[in-house]
């Protein structure tokens, strides 16, 4: 834990929040219809598919696969200018939707698309853990 | 219902005018919003007062615009700075002139953010993935780019072969703001922004204006240069997959191939017809997609395609033959669309496709948008 972390925070608002906990707690989780079943994320203010506004969060495996990841070399936030280069991978999860998220640790030296990964949890402040993936 | 189709040939472009291109910390976006204008007025032999149509991109505020250029139009709209408006607000405008909403409407875009140091990323765009660290559009190319690699085995010194064509097409722009000659190693060596990326695949980022004047066809006739006509255009927004801006998976590919061949049909062409090609060229890899959807060559094999020189105002497919957003502005999308008029007018010098008759302009991106200009 990290008190003085200074890379972007989430915005928590009345559509993320239950996302964000669920993090807290170590499980991911996606937006899930409860009239037409769609998954989705980011979360929307009413379902994509059917309009319905009766949604919930589902809990979801954890697990993907890596459909693409990229090298930032260049720091769009002052809080990343002592990590430079870091990683962001694009990882579609079993159950449907994608996620932009980290490897857990270094890229590994296999990467390559359709890679099976797993989700796992980095409390990076008191109130904030966030995914990341590592091979399966 | 009227057949879209039966716009063919109604509507035509009959000035163009843009400032020079560079940083302007001095000038304002309506200062230099008037100087196209004016170029543009000039261009076509209109007097200004005739203006009763009037579009702004990315213009801070059109009343404003309308004020600094004394205009009262019967018809305005305000479109956003996003790329994808260039080739929207032309088709709006098209809109506008058929059903008479207006008889000569101006379409002006400013964008001064070089002075304005915008950096396209970080606070200037937050989004649900900034935890992740993930932002800007280059990145959301960065990741297309690997898929492409990771899909059919597309290489960096492939995608080198679009960035260094279009350098040497603005080499032949003297107008253009870079012109220093480039190599397929100078862009592998060229420092990493977000790889596979680095900084010959990325767009320029400079001030400017671009202004552009339509009219109808019937109108067109009376006025100083030869008319140059929209035979043809397609579009197809693709919102579904939006959660991460300026990235899909597919790269557009349907969306491309959509709006591509609405385009070809409505203009009665095809793709040996056309002289050169206008492609919007953000980064680098969107010239790949934008190939492969538009089916100039086949799925995953543009990497091929743009091998030995084929996008060179001498090569196989011209390909932005003022240097693009890569190498001569960053107009998002206008200058190219000012270049297709210019090309079909036989006023381009040293850049000049020979005996240029049709041109072809595609933006893909979530709006995607395709038009075909033919000579008047």
């Amino acid at each position: 834990m990290n008190v003085t972390y200074t890379k972007p925070l989430p915005v928590v608002d009345s559509l993320t929040k239950q996302y964000w906990e669920n993090a807290r707690s170590h499980r991911l989780s996606v937006q899930r219809c409860r009239d037409c079943g769609d998954r989705h994320f980011p979360p929307c203010d009413v379902c994509p598919k059917c309009l319905s506004d009766d949604q919930d969060w589902e809990v979801v495996s954890g697990r993907g696969t890596l459909l693409s990841w990229v090298r930032f070399h260049r720091a769009y936030w002052d809080g990343y200018r002592g990590e430079l280069p870091y990683d962001v991978c694009l990882v579609k999860l079993d159950e449907g939707p994608l996620v932009l998220s980290n490897f857990s640790g270094n890229a590994p030296e296999n990467a390559r698309m359709g890679m099976p990964l797993r989700a796992v949890f980095d409390d990076v402040t008191e109130q904030v853990s966030l995914v990341r993936f590592a091979p399966e | 219902m009227n057949d879209i189709k039966s716009l063919k040939n109604r509507i035509a472009v009959v000035g163009v005018g843009n400032t020079r291109y560079g940083s302007f910390p001095d000038v304002s976006d309506y200062g230099l919003g008037a100087q196209a204008f004016k170029a543009a007025i000039a261009d076509c032999g209109l007097d200004k007062n005739q203006i009763d149509g009037l579009v702004c991109c990315r213009v801070p505020y059109y009343a404003r615009m309308g004020e600094v250029l004394g205009l009262n139009p019967a018809w305005t709209i305000a479109l956003p700075g996003h790329g994808r408006m260039s080739g929207m607000s032309i088709i709006e405008a098209m809109l506008a002139l058929e059903t008479g909403a207006a008889k000569y409407v101006a379409l002006i875009y400013t964008n001064i953010g070089r002075s304005r140091r915008m950096s396209y990323g970080g606070e200037d765009s937050a989004s649900i993935w900034d935890p992740w660290g993930f932002t800007s559009p280059g990145a959301a190319h960065a990741l297309m780019f690997r898929m492409h690699m990771e899909r059919y085995g597309t290489t960096t010194r492939q995608l080198a072969e679009v960035s260094v064509a279009i350098r040497g097409n603005a080499m032949l722009n003297p107008d253009a703001v870079m012109k220093k000659p480039i190599t397929i190693d100078d862009h592998e060596a060229a420092r990493r922004i977000v790889e596979p990326l680095g900084l010959l695949d990325y767009c320029l980022v400079n001030d400017g204006a671009v202004c552009m004047i339509m009219t109808t066809a019937d109108r067109a006739r009376d006025l100083a240069k030869p008319p140059v006509l929209i035979s043809g255009f397609g579009a197809r927004d693709g919102f579904e997959r939006s959660s991460i801006s300026n990235f899909d998976a597919d790269f557009w590919f349907s969306e491309v191939r959509e709006a591509g061949t609405q385009a070809f049909q409505m203009a009665g062409v095809g793709h040996d017809d056309v002289d050169a090609f206008m492609c919007y060229d953000n980064f680098s890899p969107t010239v790949l997609f934008s190939l492969e959807g538009l089916g100039y060559c086949e799925r995953g094999e543009s990497g091929a395609f743009v091998e030995g020189g084929t996008l060179g105002v001498h090569g196989r497919l011209p390909t932005n033959t003022d240097g693009g957003h890569l190498s001569n502005s960053y107009m998002q999308g206008w200058a190219l669309n000012i270049e297709a008029v210019r090309q079909l007018r036989g006023e381009c010098g040293a850049r000049q496709v020979p005996d240029c008759e049709v041109v072809h302009y595609v933006a893909a991106t979530p709006c995607t948008r395709s038009i075909i200009y033919t000579k008047g």
